[in-house]
């Protein structure tokens, strides 16, 4: 199910894998530097549990787990929604019958560039991040919670990661996500919800300092995870704050043990924040790796270059595309920070434009 | 009947690429793109993977900016076909995950798991039940046992192996195969590099040389990585191998044709200092097939 109000048809993915035999995806997020973005993809992952029925299982060791259930955005009713993205599609439709191409009319026949699909989403919800979910639908399904303080006596602050996967094991031995009781008939998923995973008040020193005390702990810790939930039916999403994690090894390793990873970029507080390529944005989407389960090949999607925004009720990831450049002052300068931004935009299944040399011509 | 028309016609690839393998010795360096040119348009899967089945070869794989495992699917189901005892230690996916695979190339995992010939080591199964299972029963210890703590060496990993390729299965003229993907999890979880290494070598002393039989390893390695580690391994791994694919993503970018290209850096010979022979082909991964073709011969630009 669509975890996302705009449609980027990777997450279509997530339809796909949850609904196969054996579903199980550990899907990482690399938090941007304020956390808020990855914090409303976490919430947007959660509320799309509770509005499909699934189990959830909250992990913090910042917040606690009922103030992040208490904040997740509102569903929004079917009707009322795909009126209004009907009727946006139509007008935009209708201007365009009028205008046809006098100088590019090769183009004329070209499919138009969609830059936010929405006309073939058949999977997924959409919510209005202006307003909350209501109490009641929350409580609709089963809430397993873990606070990482309520559970650790305050002598051992070294086992956090011990505790959470062992509560992460007997949840789903207990309630049957792993098909242990063949009586239950209907079977049910389980999302999981990892928030801040890595962070010092998970009890781990990766973030603080350039040659950490366990620097496996981590890698250990999603290993029994991963295999957790290949053994049950669960999902699992993971935000890590990968910008405070210098040991750059130990982010290569965690990439290789995860099925889909995606980083958010932020440009608060960035150089790009002002740059007018960026203007309609609020950040970029890098997707560095995506799951390849069950096939040889993957699903890679055309488009690499995903930018986000935050509008009053929506959270839209969009492709990012720059609209001409039509002023006056057509200059190198701006023809050069192209380029240079275009070398940091990911292209592919971690395959990366390396070099100028390769692309200028 | 159409098993054995995808047999016949591997046996059919298999001999024609043989064919083409003595052709090309004549070569000094095989990645003149002319010559390549001739032999392997329209080359299917088979050609320039399917090497004889080797006794004694230690193949290493490794990929770079992509994901290599279709190679790993590959060799599983080509040592497979041909008859040979395989033991898979299989680190980062589950069973079904191999199984969905090699059913798409032709080969079921089950029914040869059932008649013994191969023995699947599921990594991630047996850390739970090292981690989460009852008592486990003695003098049969996990072969993951270092994630316990315990001991800091994959000794329990190499016996696992060794008893697993030692009884022979039906055909014992083949040699044995041990298959590895990936080598680069265990650095994470927590053996040290010169453990791994040893694994390696005493993997490499019983079966390559004690039972005939060929090794193959996966790593991931990066040319700007981080990981001194895993480099470590990787480039202590790499003077060690008969023969390397080093499966790499384009330098430029990210192409829907071509997904990659694969280098195939074959040792002639360990002792004196020949030159290795050195053949470059780009590919394109599909739902049951790969296809190899010279570079810059894809068909999509043909």
């Amino acid at each position: 199910p669509k975890l996302l109000s705009a449609v980027c048809d990777l997450w279509g993915l997530w339809a796909i894998y949850l609904t196969k035999e054996n579903p199980t995806i550990l899907v990482f997020t690399e938090e941007d530097k304020y956390g808020l973005y990855s914090n409303l993809l976490f919430k947007y992952f959660l509320a799309e549990g509770i509005v499909c029925g699934h189990d959830l299982f909250v992990a913090s060791a910042k917040e606690h787990p009922d103030n992040i259930l208490k904040e997740l955005p509102a569903p929004l009713l079917d009707g009322s929604y795909r009126k209004e993205l009907g009727d946006e599609a139509a007008a935009v439709k209708s201007e365009d019958v009028q205008d046809s191409m006098k100088i590019a009319w090769r183009y004329q026949n070209l499919p138009k560039m969609e830059t936010s699909p929405t006309t073939y989403t058949k999977f997924g919800h959409y919510y209005d991040v202006s307003k909350k979910m209501s109490p009641e639908l929350c409580q609709s399904v089963k809430l397993h919670r873990f606070y990482l303080h309520e559970e650790l006596s305050s002598e051992n602050m070294n086992s956090g990661y011990a505790r959470l996967l062992q509560s992460i094991q007997r949840i789903i031995s207990q309630e049957g996500f792993d098909g242990s009781d063949p009586q239950k008939k209907q079977r049910n998923v389980l999302r999981i919800g990892i928030q801040s995973l890595g962070s010092v008040l998970w009890g781990d020193d990766v973030c603080c300092s350039d040659a950490p005390e366990d620097p496996q702990s981590l890698t250990k810790f999603l290993y029994v995870l991963r295999a957790l939930l290949r053994k049950s039916l669960s999902a699992c999403i993971v935000t890590v704050p990968a910008h405070l994690i210098q040991n750059k090894a130990i982010m290569e390793r965690v990439t290789n043990l995860s099925d889909m990873v995606v980083g958010l970029e932020s440009f608060i507080g960035s150089e790009r924040e002002t740059n007018p390529l960026y203007k309609d944005y609020h950040g970029l989407v890098h997707v560095h790796q995506i799951p390849r389960l069950n096939s040889l090949i993957c699903d890679v999607s055309d488009t690499k270059d995903l930018a986000f925004r935050l509008k009053r009720k929506q959270f839209t990831i969009e492709r990012l595309h720059l609209p001409p450049d039509l002023s006056d002052t057509v200059s190198r300068a701006s023809k050069q920070d192209l380029a240079g931004s275009a070398k940091l935009l990911s292209s592919g299944c971690g395959a990366m434009a390396i070099g100028k040399q390769h692309l200028d011509f | 009947g159409e098993k054995k028309g995808r047999i016949l016609r591997f046996i059919y690839e298999a001999f024609r690429a043989l064919r083409l393998a003595k052709s090309r010795r004549e070569v000094p360096q095989g990645g003149r793109d002319g010559d390549v040119t001739a032999h392997t348009k329209g080359a299917r899967a088979a050609a320039p993977l399917a090497y004889q089945c080797g006794q004694g070869k230690f193949t290493l794989l490794r990929d770079t900016r992509t994901d290599g495992s279709f190679l790993v699917h590959h060799f599983l189901s080509f040592y497979l076909r041909a008859g040979c005892k395989v033991c898979f230690v299989a680190l980062l996916q589950s069973f079904s995950h191999y199984s969905i695979v090699a059913q798409k190339l032709g080969v079921s995992l089950a029914a040869a798991k059932e008649r013994g010939q191969l023995v699947f080591l599921e990594g991630l199964k047996s850390c739970l039940d090292l981690l989460f299972g009852e008592e486990e029963q003695p003098g049969q210890p996990s072969p993951l046992q270092f994630l316990s703590g315990g001991s800091c060496d994959l000794r329990a990993l190499f016996d696992f192996v060794r008893e697993s390729l030692s009884a022979p299965a039906g055909d014992s003229c083949k040699g044995p195969v041990l298959l590895v993907d990936d080598l680069s999890v265990l650095l994470s979880l927590g053996a040290a590099p010169v453990a791994v290494l040893d694994f390696i070598h005493y993997c490499r002393v019983c079966v390559c040389c004690q039972l005939k039989g060929n090794v193959v390893v996966l790593v991931h390695s990066n040319e700007d990585s981080e990981d001194e580690e895993n480099e470590l391994v990787v480039n202590s791994l790499c003077h060690h191998s008969d023969l390397i694919l080093w499966a790499e993503g384009l330098a430029t970018g990210f192409c829907k044709d071509v997904h990659g290209q694969i280098k195939i850096i074959k040792r002639l010979s360990l002792r004196q200092a020949e030159q290795d022979l050195v053949q470059i082909y780009q590919y394109k991964i599909q739902d049951r097939n790969v296809t190899f073709f010279a570079r810059g011969l894809s068909a999509a630009v043909l």
